[in-house]
């Protein structure tokens, strides 16, 4: 018999620290077989953010750092700058990118720095307890938008996507989603064009995979794949929104 | 005739698998658990197993090997 799917040896042994069923541990799995698939594996170097996966260097197989919250592309900036052959990816969350790391994401993006970022959006404050995140959906209930998110007070979700596609520095951008076999396929070829278009020296590269967080908001694992189909996707509609 | 393994103790009991096996040839142990306290995922019918690794790419953990 053939091995048809094991755990790629670009993952560690660690296990995941992640809640039962939170879809990041697929988005890791992700990335570490594309950085395998490319041959980049042995000299990848990656940028963990602070939020969920502020532990994501225990689990990916190549260099490693850890940025300050929201840094992770001006560490990728510098890192690449450094070593221009290698490959630098930055992983971060929606709470880190499109909130406190707006900022980093939007000037890496438009001095089109040759990384790729993995964008993990799962409309909601993860790590610190479920609070309202700069993604989290019109009527969403959150710890600190308890009654639903109130838009004339607390204003509409940010599409990252959508908002740094208008850039020139970008090469390649889509969204993607992890809610079912069908679209982890889609998303892992979103995720190997991505770094493709970094190899290929085109410019900075982002993939925004819709992600899960079963624990705050309060479903199952399932129910939660379900809510992210059925109330995401018309906000953050899937796609590709740049490519050259 | 396929294969599907399961490293149960990195095993987290979240059902994923369960949910996306279109055979539904997978349950939570009933009984059993792992290191971590959870029921860990077992197939019951492997007879009926297509390796189409759909359980394996779902799996939050990666936690299945399939072979076929």
């Amino acid at each position: 018999m053939a091995v048809v799917f094991q755990k790629t040896s670009m993952l560690t042994d660690a296990p995941f620290h992640y809640c039962p069923g939170c879809t990041h541990g697929i988005i890791h799995r992700l990335v570490a077989e594309v950085l395998d698939e490319l041959g980049v594996g042995e000299t990848a170097i990656g940028v963990a953010p602070v939020g969920c996966a502020v532990f994501a260097y225990n689990y990916f197989n190549c260099d490693m750092m850890e940025a300050a919250h929201g840094r992770a592309p001006a560490c990728a900036t510098g890192a690449k700058r450094v070593h221009p052959d290698k490959v630098v990816f930055t992983y971060q969350g929606d709470g880190d990118l499109a909130s406190i790391g707006a900022a980093e994401i939007v000037h890496a993006a438009a001095r089109g720095e040759k990384i790729t970022t993995i964008f993990v959006n799962n409309a909601i404050y993860g790590m610190t307890g479920g609070q309202m995140a700069p993604t989290s959906l019109p009527g969403q209930i959150t710890t600190t938008s308890p009654y639903g998110r109130n838009t004339e007070v607390c204003g509409f979700p940010v599409n990252m996507s959508e908002m740094l596609s208008q850039l020139n520095g970008p090469a390649y951008i889509e969204r993607v989603s992890v809610h079912d076999v069908k679209n982890v396929v889609r998303a892992k070829q979103a995720i190997k064009k991505a770094f493709q278009a970094q190899i290929d020296g085109k410019g900075f590269s982002m993939v925004e995979v819709l992600s899960t967080c079963p624990t705050n908001w309060g479903m199952t694992p399932q129910e939660a794949l379900k809510w992210l189909e059925e109330n995401m996707i018309p906000q953050f509609p899937l796609g590709v929104y740049k490519e050259v | 005739m396929a294969s599907v393994k399961f490293n149960e103790e990195m095993c987290k009991g979240c059902g994923l698998c369960v949910t996306f096996c279109p055979k539904q040839i997978l349950r939570m142990a009933p009984v059993r658990i792992n290191a971590k306290g959870y029921h860990p995922a077992e197939c019951i019918d492997l007879e009926k197993c297509i390796g189409c690794a759909s359980c394996a790419r779902m799996c939050p953990d990666v936690v299945i090997t399939v072979e076929r």
